[in-house]
Parts: structure tokens; sequence; C-alpha cells
């Protein structure tokens, strides 16, 4: 078995293989809805409650893993089968309460809704309660437990809410595609929609990089991920697959990085533009500082658009950790440079849909980028490469005051700070995942080491400074 | 006009094709060829083993940083 997290980015992973192997061979169309018993053979259920449910779950994911239900603007989706309908009945005394003298619970309550039986053992009348979790902080028992959906308490930005049919559903005016809720659902009830068959069809139809060739521009938080096998040879797989060559998105990094500083200096304040989920945050839930966003594309944006400026005819796949860049591909300024995104645990299904084991092949070289470019993958890179990008360009007068903010909740702290003027900074650097880029929902592991692998590949990088790093790229 | 391509893919990168570039452009510069030599660079000819790749008119050559000032002299400046 692959190394991944849960089993069910293992399940994801299977799915995604199977469609990936019937496409290559040119007959998913005849084959699409015998994939289901291909993955539950037999009679026995493994996961639900009978093989029926589980391979009419599969079929939903097959849909999913086609890119199929374009009527659903969202990247994330929710699979209604698949939710097992957790209980969220809010607060509610768990047999942990002892029936004490004490009542703490009750003077702690604000609303009346706090009972006891003849056994003075409490009980909440959830016609009064307003779930302000007053009682629960103050029982020494703990005894009062939050029954919450994970997709709800991993859901930052309060998108997830309970239909009518007590499924989760996601409000996509809210959502901004962080994936949070697709990486902690216990069920995989929820999933980020594929674009694998796009990836595979672009690569068909180049004739092996005749019609056009097809590059693949791969974050550099790849550098965390496919620990079993070296860097150099997922760059080797990749051409395996039919990529023309591989690039770092890190080097769109560098871009950002010099145009970014320039940019802060002359206005004096931004956020950062880089992860799309936090753009779409700013843009949703704090609509009076859209000014102050950065008017760079994202690295991504930025290495494609230079590399569809000079190489036509070409088709570029980037292939990252993060479900929100499928949404970023779709918006009009970023859709003329990117054909299709991808995450980690889609490429893993890609290798092995073709049955390429990277563990054997030799070592390719992945070298575009600077140490700075490549440490934006984490929380805290962006603020060092301007911090780079105002110094190599003479622009040190400017003094640098970063706000680095990694996870929803800390970019909504930072940017309430800013729209009420007490932020105390004069760049916030918002990534949407916890860790930065490392800790993106596409990832196929997640890890405390990630962060040093990181500065690992950074340093390993040939050039050393932004500006060496972007010099060979300007108009020579 | 002669078309002057370096290859600045990972490979050619790792030889050195950022000082190759640097080398060109100073000689064009030197020169007084700007109008003459379009320089340009591409990720990635295919053809990694023998780089720095450089293409000069649809024809392919190997460079190296070392070898770029001699090879600009005798094969580019010939040209213009």
């Amino acid at each position: 078995m692959r190394k991944f997290d849960t089993k069910v980015q293992h399940l994801k992973y299977k799915v995604l293989r199977e469609v990936a192997r019937e496409a290559w061979a040119g007959r998913l169309a005849q084959t699409a809805l015998d994939i289901p018993k291909t993955i539950v053979p037999g009679k026995v259920p493994t996961m639900r409650c009978c093989v029926y449910k589980e391979r009419a779950i599969l079929a939903e994911r097959v849909r999913i893993a086609m890119g199929l239900d374009n009527d659903k603007p969202n990247v994330i989706e929710v699979i209604d089968i698949a939710c097992d309908e957790c209980p969220m009945g809010g607060y509610e005394v768990t047999n942990a309460c002892r029936g004490c003298l004490a009542h703490r619970c009750e003077d702690a309550c604000r609303f009346g809704a706090i009972t006891f039986d003849s056994n003075h053992v409490a009980h909440i009348d959830k016609s009064k309660c307003k779930e302000c979790g007053s009682c629960a902080k103050v029982c020494p028992y703990s005894a009062i437990h939050d029954y919450k959906r994970p997709c709800e308490t991993a859901c930052k930005v309060k998108a997830i809410s309970m239909g009518e049919d007590k499924q989760a559903c996601i409000n996509n005016e809210k959502c901004i595609a962080c994936g949070a809720c697709v990486y902690q659902c216990p069920f995989g009830a929820i999933t980020d929609k594929s674009y694998i068959l796009d990836v595979i069809d672009i690569i068909k139809k180049s004739e092996g990089n005749t019609k056009y060739k097809v590059y693949a521009v791969v974050a550099p938080s790849i550098s965390s991920q496919f620990t079993y096998a070296r860097l150099g040879q997922v760059i080797t797989g990749l051409k395996e697959l039919g990529f023309h060559t591989v690039i770092e998105a890190a080097l769109g990094a560098d871009i950002v990085a010099q145009a970014e500083s320039k940019e802060l200096a002359e206005k004096g304040f931004l956020t950062s533009s880089c992860c799309p989920a936090f753009v779409s945050f700013i843009q949703k839930n704090f609509p009076a500082l859209n000014a102050f966003i950065s008017h760079n594309l994202s690295p991504m944006a930025t290495i494609s658009k230079y590399i569809k400026e000079h190489e036509s005819p070409c088709k570029v796949v980037f292939i990252g950790p993060c479900t929100a860049k499928k949404a970023e591909v779709q918006k009009d300024e970023v859709k003329p440079y990117v054909d299709a995104a991808m995450t980690f645990e889609e490429l893993q299904a890609l290798f092995d849909s073709r049955d390429i084991d990277i563990t054997a092949l030799s070592d390719g070289v992945l070298d575009n980028a600077s140490y700075f470019g490549r440490i934006f993958a984490r929380c805290g890179g962006l603020s060092d490469a301007v911090a780079e990008g105002l110094k190599e360009q003479g622009l040190s007068d400017f003094v640098l005051k970063p706000c680095s903010c990694d996870g929803i909740e800390a970019c909504r702290v930072a940017l309430l700070k800013k729209s009420k003027n007490l932020l105390d900074a004069n760049f916030i650097e918002g990534m949407a995942c916890v860790g930065g880029c490392i800790g993106g929902a596409g990832c196929l592991t997640h890890g405390e080491k990630n962060k040093a692998e990181v500065d690992k590949y950074g340093k390993q990088a040939y050039e050393k400074t932004i500006a060496s790093a972007v010099s060979v790229l300007k108009d020579i | 006009m002669v078309k002057l391509t370096v290859c600045i893919g990972s490979s050619c990168h790792l030889k050195g094709s950022r000082q190759v570039v640097e080398t060109f452009q100073n000689l064009i510069e030197r020169h007084g060829i700007k109008e003459k030599v379009e320089l340009s660079g591409t990720f990635c000819m295919g053809r990694c083993r023998e780089g720095v790749c450089v293409l000069l008119n649809d024809q392919s050559y190997s460079v190296s940083p070392e070898t770029a000032e001699e090879f600009f002299e005798t094969q580019v400046l010939g040209r213009c």
C-alpha cells in the first residue's frame, strides 16, 4: 500500500488510479461503470453496511474522479450518500456527569437551559440552549461535550452546515476551496473534483510532445512528498508519464518575490496573493481590504504565463498540494496560462495507473529556482523572500514588518486587526493551510518533518539569490 | 538576423546556462550587435546530456561557460 495519511485517501487514490488506467487505454466510456466492482469485488462489505452501498458510493467517486457534474460550480463536493450524518447535537451532557452538588453548569448558563433529574444529573434543554459552551468550560469532570461534525470543525470559514436531510451541505458563497473538510471527513464524503482526464487527454493528444509540448509545473512542497523515492525519480517519472519537461513553480515564486517587494515598497501595505484560498477569503469576508491584495499573479500562474508566452505551442499542467488551485485555474486572469491543475494524490494515481515504479527510475534533475522561491512552500517563506527581494533591489530603506499567518483562523485575526487599523505590520503573508502549502489537502502525507524537508530542498538550490534565478528569464 | 537560443531547463541550468547567457549578453553588447542577434531562452531541448544546449539558427551545439566566448566568436560573429 502506498503511503497516505488515511485510508480515505487510499480509497480515493484507488478510484483515481482505475479511472486513469481505463482512460489511458481509451476505454473509459465503456468501463467506467465497472470500476466500483473492480475496487469492491465479492460479497463481503469492507467499509459500509453492504457491498451495494459501497459500490453506489464508489460510482459517485468515479464521477467526481472523471470531473463530471459540471453543473456544480465548486471544485469541492459532498457525496450525499457517503455522508454518515454524524451526530451534531451541539452541547450534550455525557455519562461522565456525576450529579455533583456544585452545579457550576447551571450557574454558568445564562439562558436557563440546564435542568437536573432526580439523580442531580444535568440535562440541556435544547430549546433554550444557545450553544455558547459556558457550561462545558466550567464542568470539573469535562462531562459536557460539543458534538460537532469533523467537516464543520475543519471548515474555518463556516461554509458547511447540515442540510434538510442531515447531510453535510457546502455554501459555495462562503467556501474558499481550501480542502480542509476533504482531508478531515472520516468517511471521505467530501472530495475535490478531479481533472486528471484533462491531463491524460492533453498528454495523449500531444503525440509524444510533437503536436505541442506539455510542461509540468510543480509546487515546491513536492520536496516533502513521495518520501519513499527521491525527488529526481519523481521528475523522471513525470517525463515517463509524457511531460516534455518539469519546471519549478518556485521560479514563479522568485519572480513574484521580486515584484511583490517592489510593490510593497511603493504601496506601503500589502496582503499576499500566492494562496488562492486566502485571496478568496479576503474577497468574501473582508471586501474593504480588497485594494490591499497584491496585484501579482500567484507563482503558479506567473511561471505558467512565462512558459505560455515563450514556448508556443504548449500546454501547462500544475501539480501541487492544493485543492484551491483547481478553482484558481478557472479564473479569467489565470485560465489562459494553466490548462489543468492536479494534486500530489492524483499524481501518485497517475504513476500507478501506468505501472510506473518511480523507485526503479534514474534521477532526473529539477533546478530552476532560488532558495527563496522554494521556501514559499512553508509558512514564513514568502516573508523571508520579500525581505530578500527588498534587499537585492536596494530597497532596504523600507522596513518590512511581516505578519505570517498560516491557517484561516490566524489569517482572520490579522485581517480583522488590519480592518480596525490595529495591525502592527505592513505585510500579511496569508496561507489557508496550517503550516503553509505543506499542510495542503492534496498532499499524500502531512508530517512534522515536512518544513525541514522544504528548507533542505531550498538550500540545495543552485541559485542562491532571487535575482540570479530570475536573470535567465528576462527577455534575453 | 541570427537566432541564438540557450536552454535554461534544469539540467542545463546546473551546467551553467545562466553564465552562458551572461557571456552572450556581454559579447553582444561589446560588439554592438544587439540588432543582429536575437537571444532567447527555452526550457529543455530534450538533449539534457549535451548541455548547455544552444541552438544557433536551428542548428544544435553543446556549449559550456568556459567555451561560450570561443563559441560566440567562431560561430556567431561570422554570421552577423
